[in-house]
């Protein structure tokens, strides 16, 4: 391959800043990630970005690249160019912190605040659950388990953009693996956090987060399914 | 900074646009049927000179455009209940576009039988 790709990249701080354009060797089997690296290693060394594994594992270098959020490190460039040119730009949603660093914290903080974390029964050392692998329950989980946190469905999501509180989809995406999983003590515990303002009843099912997902989880389903679980709860008298 | 987003080019996003915008003018239009409706009160004569005054084509097609979106904010509706509180399905893309065909084709009937 001989030409170049034209490629822009929003330079600045605290979301102030402006794309700055460079030219790029156009590779085969070139990612995104590797343009990115390409512009620090040889053309802008102050450049900022965060990635890790470049396998796709760790969730650390999605950004938004042509107005679309993504993985860049699973991203070829052959998929995305559009007429040699590529837009990058830091993840929507998020604060900025510097060029393409975004800060995740709020991403995560809000996993927590959707009941993200695993609190087993107590009773499980003494009576170890039999979990079926094929049981529909854990079939359910293992379809949502795959997370890994790369913040895309967050980005593309138009609720998280207009509600601050909003918990987006990746939480309710890990609340709904808990909810589904035989190994917790109180399943009721979770209904009650994703039934709080900024929880399931947010989302407005535009789907945005099940388009763009990269290991092509379906958070919307995630989601519908605890709005039937807490509906039930509310039912049943337990919310 | 302000972002262009092109993440809301799917079948979702307009099914949910869709449905915002249908709501929204069935809004605005109950109140104005309610109104018509209220002619009556008045007298007889003056909700069927209104009616006689709806036979023009312009007023034909916007009430073809208006069954279309009730349909299409009823089937919408349905969609979302039935995910939300019965079950999951896959074939979401094929219950919007089959929302939106069945919508327009029964806007197409009236339009047919006017």
């Amino acid at each position: 391959m001989v030409s170049d790709i034209k490629v822009e990249i929003f330079k600045g701080e605290n979301g102030q800043g402006d794309f700055v354009a460079y030219e790029v060797p156009r590779l085969e089997s070139q990612t995104v990630l590797d343009v990115v690296t390409y512009i620090q290693r040889k053309l802008d060394p102050a450049l900022a970005y965060r990635f890790a594994c470049r396998v796709g594992m760790c969730g650390s270098c999605a950004m938004m690249v042509n107005n679309r959020p993504r993985w860049t490190c699973r991203t070829h460039v052959e998929e995305v160019v559009k007429q040699g040119q590529l837009k990058i730009a830091p993840l929507r949603n998020l604060p900025h912190i510097r060029d393409l660093a975004t800060d995740m914290a709020p991403f995560f903080d809000k996993m927590q605040k959707a009941g993200g974390c695993f609190v087993a029964d107590a009773t499980v050392p003494q009576h170890m659950l039999e979990i079926d692998p094929l049981s529909a329950a854990r079939q359910e989980v293992d379809a949502g388990i795959e997370c890994i946190g790369c913040a895309v469905c967050y980005a593309a999501c138009d609720v998280a953009a207009w509600k601050a509180d909003y918990v987006g989809p990746a939480a309710l995406n890990r609340a709904w693996t808990l909810v589904k999983d035989e190994r917790v003590a109180d399943v009721n515990w979770y209904l009650k956090q994703v039934a709080l303002d900024g929880g399931c009843t947010s989302c407005h099912t535009q789907g945005a987060c099940s388009v763009h997902c990269p290991k092509s989880l379906n958070p919307s389903r995630s989601i519908a399914g605890l709005k039937q679980a807490m509906a039930n709860a509310f039912l049943k008298g337990v919310l | 900074m302000k972002q262009l987003v092109e993440s809301r080019a799917h079948v979702a996003y307009v099914a949910f646009v869709v449905h915002r915008l249908s709501g929204i003018s069935l809004a605005v239009f109950l109140p104005v049927h309610f109104l018509v409706l209220g002619l009556v009160i008045e007298s007889t004569a003056a909700l069927d000179g209104f009616i006689a005054w709806t036979d023009q084509p312009l007023v034909k097609a916007a009430e073809a455009i208006l069954i279309v979106l009730l349909c299409v904010h009823l089937a919408g509706g349905l969609r979302l209940l039935l995910i939300e509180f019965v079950v999951w399905n896959d074939r979401q893309k094929l219950f919007i576009s089959g929302g939106f065909a069945i919508s327009l084709a029964i806007g197409l009937l009236f339009l047919l039988n006017g």
